[in-house]
């Protein structure tokens, strides 16, 4: 039995037939949409590269079936950027060597993104390890990493006083 | 992954009949299902998705001053609530303890209650498993069995309950409400788990169709806000399940403590209440003697099922740590690494 879905991916509205219940959000995205920069590391849940943003929040990609999140507003990595100009997460990572060989780098990023949003790390790098421990990075990139965050948190909180100065 | 047929109910009731049939299994965040269907090790037949059913997805205070939470609530949504983390910090850190921030965004309350063991021969298709598949045998018992459990084990299983959420919310006298084919009924989360004995694929005291809507806290709950701890000791810093993990609260009055709350997890197939080591403190004032009495009482059944004697030494040091970090005083925020015994010496440098 087909069923239809619609998502909103990275702004823009897309319809989906599935004609098989087991597809992932994952595997939607990268089979179907073609939008690869969302990882498959383990596929179980254990490492954080397929972590995209699900009405605003976090979440494993591949733990998730495609047509129980019907109607869903997605955003993954691919959607960040405006143009040329990288989204200050992004640029942190570069300016932090916030990775090596770049695999786990989406879902470090996204999941950084969303773990800002949550405000519950603020700039405490304690907090800042165990709100990223759902991402593994083989390479062990993790000190650069923590300091991309920092930073774009640094700047996220400076944005913030200007807009209520 | 096996084929399955997807059914979307419209309402509770629908949903219940649905999931009566057999090889139906309820779908939430399906953060354990999907991982368990993607190893073969749960082929269901159909799935009936309840993550669009309304009115699951609230956390309300009641008249009487209990706490309903919905069955459909994330386990993040809870933990992050301010006015949950006043009233209940043991059970906010329990729940902050467990996996990571992105499962927690999707793991639901009642999925949380009804996760299956992280025994590793449960979950590998080509060992011997009971409660896989029952009468199979159990290649835990002669295995790596370090992890496994240390009371209320049987011959044909030894595998440990994962949650650690359940842990505070049974020292706090939680109560479930399922809903079911004859309707609405209630039970203490104490009765919800089994004990494996002769029949360890019956987990749960859940008939086909059931449906757990809400768990309930009761108005007593609120006493403990005060002195309440949650402690888990595991094999890495973060994102890793219990090997021992202890929940305890005190009411504390005039020096004394009027009452205590204790259990355990990851030392049984089911969360562990500890009510002789409660008994014990009644009355007393907090002592570091107090609370090894009470750790002795509460390991008094332990036995090892394999190589994990350890396991219950580590089990009377944790109580008696919860109990001395309990009678201390609820911190102000919750620890940057929640539950861990580590976290007061911490400000380590881990990168």
């Amino acid at each position: 039995m087909n069923h239809s879905i619609s998502l909103t991916v990275n702004g823009a509205r897309r319809d989906f037939v599935l004609d098989d219940p087991r597809v992932t959000l994952l595997d939607l995205l990268r089979e179907r949409l073609h939008l690869t920069g969302t990882k498959k590391g383990c596929d179980r849940g254990q490492c954080g590269a397929c972590t995209i943003l699900v009405d605003g929040k976090r979440i494993n990609s591949c733990l998730a079936l495609a047509i129980s999140h019907d109607g869903a507003d997605i955003l993954t990595i691919e959607g960040l950027a405006r143009g040329d100009r990288l989204h200050p997460v992004q640029a942190a990572f570069i300016a932090h060597d916030g990775f090596q060989c770049g695999f786990c780098t989406p879902g470090q990023i996204m999941s950084a993104i969303g773990m800002m949003q949550e405000a519950q790390a603020g700039n405490d790098p304690e907090r800042i390890r165990e709100c990223m421990s759902g991402n593994l990075c083989r390479c062990g990139a993790y000190a650069g990493i923590v300091d991309a965050v920092l930073e774009a948190q640094a700047g996220a909180d400076e944005t913030n006083q200007r807009r209520s100065a | 992954m096996k084929q399955f047929d997807y059914v979307r109910p419209a309402t509770v009731t629908e949903a219940v009949a649905a999931a009566a049939q057999p090889g139906a299994v309820y779908l939430a965040a399906g953060t354990n299902l999907l991982d368990l269907m993607k190893g073969n090790v749960t082929r269901p037949d159909r799935l009936v998705d309840v993550t669009h059913l309304d009115g699951l997805d609230g956390i309300e205070r009641l008249a009487d001053g209990s706490l309903r939470i919905g069955a459909l609530v994330s386990n993040a949504d809870l933990a992050h609530d301010g006015e949950f983390v006043k009233a209940y910090p043991a059970v906010a850190e329990a729940l902050l303890s467990g996996a990571s921030a992105q499962l927690r965004n999707a793991a639901t309350v009642g999925g949380n209650l009804l996760q299956r063991t992280r025994c590793a021969y449960f979950y590998d298709t080509a060992s011997r498993c009971n409660k896989r598949a029952a009468g199979s045998g159990c290649d835990a018992r002669d295995g790596e069995n370090r992890s496994h459990a240390v009371l209320g084990w049987s011959d044909r299983c030894i595998a440990t309950h994962p949650s650690d959420f359940c842990v505070p919310l049974l020292a706090l006298d939680a109560i479930v409400e399922i809903e079911g084919k004859n309707g609405r009924r209630e039970i203490a989360l104490d009765e919800l788990h089994r004990l494996p004995g002769n029949t360890p694929e019956n987990e749960s005291a859940l008939e086909p169709g059931d449906l757990i809507v809400a768990v309930r806290l009761p108005p007593a709950a609120r006493g403990f806000a005060a002195h309440a701890r949650y402690l888990k000791v595991r094999e890495r810093a973060s994102y890793a399940f219990a090997i021992v993990s202890a929940a305890a609260a005190l009411r504390i009055e005039n020096g004394k403590i009027a009452e205590a709350r204790l259990a355990l997890g990851g030392v049984a197939a089911k969360p562990w209440r500890a009510r002789a080591a409660e008994d014990v403190l009644k009355g007393v004032a907090p002592s570091a003697d107090a609370f090894q009495e009470a750790a002795w009482r509460a390991l008094t059944d332990a036995k090892p099922s394999g190589a994990n004697a350890y396991k219950i030494e580590l089990a009377r040091r944790i109580v008696v740590r919860a109990l001395t970090l309990a009678a201390a005083g609820t911190p102000a925020r919750i620890p940057a690494l929640p539950a861990s015994p580590f976290a007061s010496t911490s400000g380590a440098i881990h990168a």
